[in-house]
Formats: C-alpha cells, sequence, structure tokens
C-alpha cells in the first residue's frame, strides 16, 4: 500500500517537539465547544477508517477516540479481543497483519504490554495511535491533560504539578513528566517507596514520599487511579492505609496552593485515592474538564495523523 | 513541684558521651536535671532527697529491641506486667515487645491496645514493635503506616523470617516512607535461608554425636547477605535480629565499609554460652537461633568489641514448662533473658572481654539512636531513666527466683559477676535489691 506521505504514529511524547504539540492543542482548541451547536465537521475525515484494538477494557479512552473520529466523519470498527480471533489465540502481530489487510488509516491501540503499541507500527502501514501500553505511555492522556491545564492557567510554564499515587505502574505518570516538563512545568511525584520509587527521579521530577510536603505551592494535584490488583499487601497494606496517607481529601489539598486544582485520568476509587467532595469540587475539579476535553484533543490527533497536514506546514516553514 | 533527688557518691558512666567519672545526678521529677563531678551534696538544701550510691555505677535505663510476650493471647507464658517486673530487676527501663502474639501485632488497634495494657500495668516503658507483614505470614505488607502513627517503634516479623525476597524488599521499601529524622522507620529482620532453617542445634559434630537435626551457619550467612544486599538496595533503616554465626560477621563488616545504613544486634546468650551447653540434651538451652560453637561465641564478643555488632537484646523468649519438658526435637525454642541481659554483659566485663561502656553502649545509646528515642543517655533533659549496678559482685542464678512467668532461663545455675542494686523509671523507683539504703518509696505494681 502506498502510503501519501511518510506514515506518522503517535507511540510517544517523545515523538513530539514542542511546536507540533503547540500546533495540536490549536487545533483542538478549535475542535472544543462550548455551547450547543456543534459544527459539522464529518467532511473532515470521510472516507477514512479507523480501527479501535482494545486489548485492555476501556469505557473513556475507547469511546473517545471513538467519538472523536465519528465527528470528523471517520467510519469506525471496534475490535475487541475478547470476542474475536485473539480469544482463539492468535498473536498481535497476526491481528496486525489481518487488519492492515483491510488497509485501516488509523489504528488505535492499547495493549497491557509496554512496546506493543511500537511494535504493531513496525508491522502495519497505517498510522498508530499508542492509546496505552503496559506502564509505558499513553501520549493522547497526557496531550489532554496538558491542554486542560493550559486553558484553565493561560500557561503551563511554571506551573507546580503534583502527581500523587501509583506512580511505578502509571503509563499517565510517565507520559506526563515527558510532557509537562517540556512544556515548562515542575513536576513531583507523590507517593509510597513501593509506588513512588527514589529511582523515578531520573524521569526529571523530585520524588515525596510525604504527601504534605510534597503538596507545598502545587498548583495542580494529579491523582491517579490504584489498580485494585495493588492494594491488598503486594505495595501497599490497604486501601485505607493508603487514603490515610495518599488519599486526596479536603484537608490534604489545603497543603496544596490556595486554589490549586485537581485532575484524574479515571476511573476514579472513590475513597482510596480521591474522596467525593473533592473531585466533585466544582470550584477546583477539572476531571469532567478532562473528559470534554479528551475528545477535542483526540479529533486533533486524529486530523493530524490522517492529513498530514503538519508536516506540509512544518516543510513551508523550512523545518 | 515534681521531687528532686540527688544520687550522690556514684561512679556515672554514660556510653553516649564516654562519660565514666565520679560524681552526683540529680533528677528532677521525670528528667535528669544534671549530673557531673562538680555537683556537690553540699550545694543543696535539706529539702532535696538524697541517695548516697556507695560509688556504685549509676548508667542510663537498658533499652532491649528484643522482648517476647504472651499479651494479648498467650497469658500464661508472661504478660506485659510480668515482663516489665523482670525487666525492671534486670536494669531494663525500656523494652519493645515483639509482634509474635496472639493475635500479631499488624494493626493499630494492637498496637493501642499494648500501648494501653503496658501503660496501666507495666513498671517499665513499653514499646511495641509492628509486624511487617500480615499475619506475619510473609506474604502482604502489614499497615506500617498506621501502626507507626499510633506508636509501633519498630518494625519485624518477630521471630519468623520473611521467606519472599520480593515481599520483604517492598516492606523494606514502604517502611522507608515512614520514618523520621532522614531515616526510614526502623527495620529489624531475622536473616535465615528458610530450607536449610529446619535443626533444633548447631550442625556439626555435637548435632550428629547428639543425633538431632542440625541448623547450619549458612542458613544464616546467606540470610545475612540477602537482608544486607536488600536494605542496601532500598535505603532501609535496618537491624539484623540476632547474629549467631561467625561466618556472618564478615559479610555485615562489609556492608558497614560501604557505609549503608545497616546493622546487626546479637542476644546475651549466644555471647555467654555455645552448643556444649545442651549437654544431655538441655531442652532450655534450645534456642533461635541456636547456640553455635565456642569459636562463635568468641568471634562474637570480639565483634561486639569491635562495633561490627551494634546492639546486644536479651532475645527474651519465655516458654512455659510444658513446652520445654519434651524431647530435645520436639521442645520449642527460646529461653529468658531480661534479668540475665545486664549481668552476662558485666560478667564479660569483669573478664577483661570488652570494656563497660562500650558494653552499655550497645544496650543503651544503640539501640536508642537506631529507634530514634530521646533515652538511653545521662543528659541534662534526658528521661530519669537509670540503673544503678554493682560492677563485681558475685552471684549464682536460680531460675526459681525469676521474675517472668516463664523460667526458661539457659543460664540457670551459672555465676554472674554484676548485679543490679535499683532501677528507676522517669525518677521512680521499680527495682531495688535492698542493697542501697532505703530512699523514697519503691513503685508497686497496678
Amino acid at each position: 500500500m502506498d502510503a501519501p506521505h511518510p506514515r506518522r504514529h503517535l507511540l510517544a511524547i517523545g515523538d513530539l517537539d514542542p511546536v507540533q504539540i503547540n500546533r495540536l492543542f490549536a487545533r483542538a482548541e478549535g475542535f472544543i465547544t462550548d455551547g450547543d451547536t456543534r459544527p459539522d465537521l464529518r467532511g473532515r475525515l470521510a472516507g477514512a477508517t479507523l480501527v479501535n484494538l482494545f486489548y485492555e477494557n476501556s469505557t473513556r479512552t475507547q469511546s473517545s477516540f471513538e467519538l472523536a473520529a465519528r465527528r470528523l466523519g471517520a467510519d469506525v470498527i471496534n475490535m475487541s479481543p475478547r470476542t474475536s480471533s485473539v480469544a482463539k489465540g492468535e498473536t498481535l502481530l497476526d491481528t496486525a497483519a489481518t487488519l492492515n489487510a483491510m488497509g485501516p488509516d488509523l489504528l488505535v491501540i492499547r495493549h497491557s504490554a509496554s512496546g506493543a503499541a511500537l511494535l504493531l507500527s513496525r508491522k502495519v502501514t497505517c498510522s498508530v495511535i499508542n492509546a496505552g501500553d503496559g506502564r509505558h505511555e499513553h501520549p493522547t492522556q497526557a496531550l489532554l491533560d496538558a491542554l486542560t491545564l493550559r486553558r484553565a492557567f493561560g500557561t503551563i510554564e511554571g506551573l507546580r504539578v503534583a502527581i500523587c499515587g501509583d506512580i511505578i505502574h502509571s503509563r499517565v505518570a510517565r507520559s506526563n513528566v515527558v510532557l509537562l516538563t517540556l512544556l515548562g512545568a515542575e513536576v513531583r511525584l507523590i507517593g509510597p517507596p513501593t509506588l513512588a520509587p527514589k529511582g523515578a527521579e531520573d524521569w526529571g521530577a523530585r520524588v515525596f514520599h510525604d504527601m504534605r510536603e510534597g503538596l507545598k505551592g502545587a498548583n495542580v494535584v494529579m491523582m491517579l487511579r490504584l489498580q485494585s490488583e495493588r492494594m491488598e499487601g503486594a505495595f501497599i497494606p490497604s486501601p485505607r492505609e493508603f487514603f490515610r496517607f495518599y488519599g486526596l481529601d479536603a484537608e490534604k489539598l489545603a497543603w496544596a496552593a490556595p486554589g490549586a486544582k485537581v485532575m484524574h485520568p479515571g476511573p476514579m476509587n472513590r475513597g482510596v485515592e480521591i474522596e467525593s467532595g473533592v473531585a466533585d469540587l466544582e470550584s477546583r475539579s477539572l476531571i469532567e474538564t478532562q473528559v470534554r476535553t479528551g475528545v477535542a484533543l483526540r479529533m486533533a490527533v486524529l486530523e493530524d495523523l490522517a492529513r498530514g497536514d503538519l508536516d506540509v506546514n512544518l516543510k513551508r516553514e523550512g523545518r | 513541684m515534681a521531687r528532686r533527688t540527688l544520687f550522690r557518691n556514684a561512679r556515672l558512666l554514660d556510653p553516649a558521651s564516654g562519660r565514666d567519672e565520679p560524681g552526683a545526678l540529680l533528677m528532677d521529677g521525670d528528667v535528669i536535671e544534671d549530673l557531673g563531678p562538680s555537683l556537690l551534696a553540699e550545694a543543696f538544701g535539706p529539702d532535696i532527697e538524697q541517695t548516697d550510691c556507695e560509688g556504685l555505677c549509676v548508667a542510663p535505663g537498658l533499652i532491649d529491641l528484643h522482648v517476647a510476650t504472651g499479651e494479648p493471647g498467650a497469658e500464661h507464658k508472661e504478660t506485659l506486667k510480668s515482663a516489665g517486673r523482670a525487666a525492671a530487676a534486670g536494669g531494663v527501663t525500656t523494652l519493645v515487645v515483639s509482634p509474635d502474639t496472639d493475635p500479631p501485632i499488624d494493626a493499630r488497634a494492637i498496637v493501642d491496645f499494648v500501648l494501653r495494657r503496658a501503660r496501666d500495668a507495666s513498671l517499665v516503658r513499653i514499646y511495641p514493635a509492628g509486624a511487617l507483614t500480615r499475619g506475619l505470614a510473609g506474604e502482604r505488607i502489614a499497615e506500617i503506616g498506621l501502626m507507626r502513627e499510633a506508636g509501633a517503634v519498630l518494625f519485624s516479623n518477630g521471630g519468623r523470617t520473611i521467606a519472599n525476597s520480593a515481599t520483604l524488599r517492598r516492606a523494606m521499601l514502604y517502611a522507608g516512607g515512614f520514618g523520621a529524622g532522614g531515616f526510614g522507620a526502623p527495620v529489624m529482620h531475622r536473616p535465615l535461608d528458610p530450607f536449610l532453617g529446619g535443626g533444633v542445634m548447631n550442625a556439626g559434630h555435637f548435632a550428629d554425636r547428639l543425633g538431632l537435626p542440625g541448623v547450619p551457619a549458612a542458613a544464616e550467612s546467606i540470610g545475612v547477605f540477602r537482608d544486607l544486599r536488600l536494605a542496601e538496595a532500598t535505603g532501609a533503616h535496618f537491624l539484623l535480629d540476632q547474629i549467631s554465626a561467625a561466618e556472618s560477621l564478615p559479610l555485615i563488616a562489609a556492608a558497614k565499609a560501604r557505609g549503608i545504613d545497616a546493622g546487626a544486634s546479637v542476644s546475651a546468650a549466644h555471647l555467654a554460652l555455645n552448643e556444649l551447653d545442651i549437654g544431655e540434651y538441655r531442652t532450655f538451652a534450645r534456642l533461635s537461633p541456636p547456640l553455635r560453637t565456642e569459636e562463635d561465641r568468641q568471634a562474637l564478643v570480639a565483634a561486639l568489641r569491635e562495633g561490627v555488632i551494634d546492639i546486644v537484646t536479651s532475645g527474651h523468649d519465655p516458654r512455659p514448662t510444658e513446652e520445654k519438658r519434651l524431647p530435645f526435637e520436639e521442645a520449642s525454642a527460646g529461653g529468658v533473658g531480661l534479668e540475665t541481659l545486664l549481668p552476662t554483659l558485666l560478667t564479660l566485663v569483669a573478664e577483661g572481654r570488652i570494656p563497660l561502656l562500650r558494653a552499655l553502649f550497645t544496650v543503651t545509646a544503640a539501640p536508642a539512636v537506631f529507634l530514634g528515642l530521646p533515652q538511653g543517655r545521662l543528659a541534662r533533659g534526658a528521661p530519669a531513666d537509670c540503673v544503678i549496678f554493682d560492677p563485681l559482685a558475685p552471684w549464682r542464678l536460680n531460675a526459681e527466683n525469676l521474675r517472668s512467668k516463664s523460667r526458661n532461663s539457659p543460664f540457670d545455675g551459672r555465676l554472674f559477676q554484676g548485679m543490679v542494686a535499683r532501677t528507676l523509671v522517669g525518677g521512680r523507683i521499680v527495682f531495688d535489691s535492698g542493697r542501697l539504703p532505703a530512699s523514697g518509696t519503691v513503685e508497686k505494681e497496678r
């Protein structure tokens, strides 16, 4: 299959430079509608096909991509490995070859193995978007988080962002550390040593085991989901101990900068990593905004990758 | 106004500062107000109570990091009250109770319980050690943070080694997040290879002759290597519990030379006895870890003198008669030690094996620093926890006279040099042998 331009993928934040990121943001801003009226954009990607290949359960990311694609007029196929040939033992690469033969334009993959998206991208002729590979990266989540922050604060430069909870197993944390640092924020990582080891300082963020100290002066508190299989003794003793020391409640939020905003990539464990009162606090919580921004950001990513506009623009600028 | 008491004509011993000089010590209520050679009795009026120490030694009360009791769950073996009584008689003013109770000390409610019972019933200060793993099962991390908040000062898995290295590593890492003053929460662990640790005495000729299954020294040294490597990798504030074998010592010395935050402890019994004390199947000499050879014992004493071993504990482990009057292999391991900890050290001092201040350091300042406690030293403002002892008085132990509820001492019938005359906790007399003239009232047990 001939590609009109070199195939481009979004596998990790490191694939992007600040210019590309700002263009994506500008494009996404155009897709954010605050009112009831939504312009019909179904001509933008009419005729294009997007395949959602989700090996891990996901409600919000999968539907966010699907909605983004449909709003741009693309056709969407949702492959659920549990009800497909994968359940019969097909390997990832065999599935990829089969899908590739159908000639999609965009392939969105979520997989429990780190590096799965990269492996796939080497075997297909369409653009691959990493929607989460193991503990490695979840670039569109980080991009939508950053865009949410930019809209809330005007700029990301100089913000102090505290990411709290299960850092070591989090692809969201990894992508966010890279992206927010690149955009000029100071990122802090907070959690018990089993989930936020000092070694994570190599990522370029300071690690804190004491939440009070870590939250000092933070403009943004980003809580991560604690997977239930990690709650009972392997990495933390119990959900109640985790909540006592690392769960975000009103008291701990007061340790952050005045008016600090709260984020969560979802889905939330209320009462484990975040108290309901804080998650639902309209003046402080950006959690719903994150979801809304997510669709627009993913529309921007899809359009960019499918049409390759960004490359054309970059060439015109002599890059 | 708090009661002030002057202890004059004393030999003041403070291992933390290296003080060893004649002088006096002034207590104001529950703290030490002042001490030194120039503190003269004449300077004080008749309103101050005075005790003539008759030249005896006044040292900080001992801190014992390894004391098993039976409360909750096995009160017939030992209660916090009876352990406190034995401790007071042994000059031990602070003890840390092991988590291997029933239920184990693995949740904040049990920590609360022990602290409350200790406060109500014990003559000495008692702190709980929290379990490192839930139910001491070695599988899941216990609620270290909540227990720490409730007052647990140390985390250990009691007598049960954590076989799974990944679990121990995570427990060490996790405890590192709940410390103070730049250290993690103190962690103590008994090094033992689980597959080699199944015997009932030291492996070797003597075990072979007795026909008993042995625990090789390698069972310990393999565990020591693993535990020290994990402590180094996790940055844990770590103490090896009860070293018994000479071959473990170079590993500890090497780890210290690398500058890691790890130390080692030894029980008093292992400094004084060897495997031959088992004699003809004496179950009271069945300990865990087992008594080893005379060469091991001498190496342990040398290591203590040189600082390779940091802390001496009593390894107090009460076992009722019905657990000991059994064939050797069926008897349980363990011996009481609260009342023989200081005398064992003083006997080694009298024999010229170890300097007095060094011996005292390992049971006062060293454990206090490891736990981050204010006691364990004679200094202005420090808690008035003191032991007054005669460093040379000879005596013979008759286990019948022990204050513990269980009397399974491996030292029964043995001669000691060094005897406790009086013990004070927070300025109150909790033990008085009658050796000094009476002054004030001896604290009665409640």
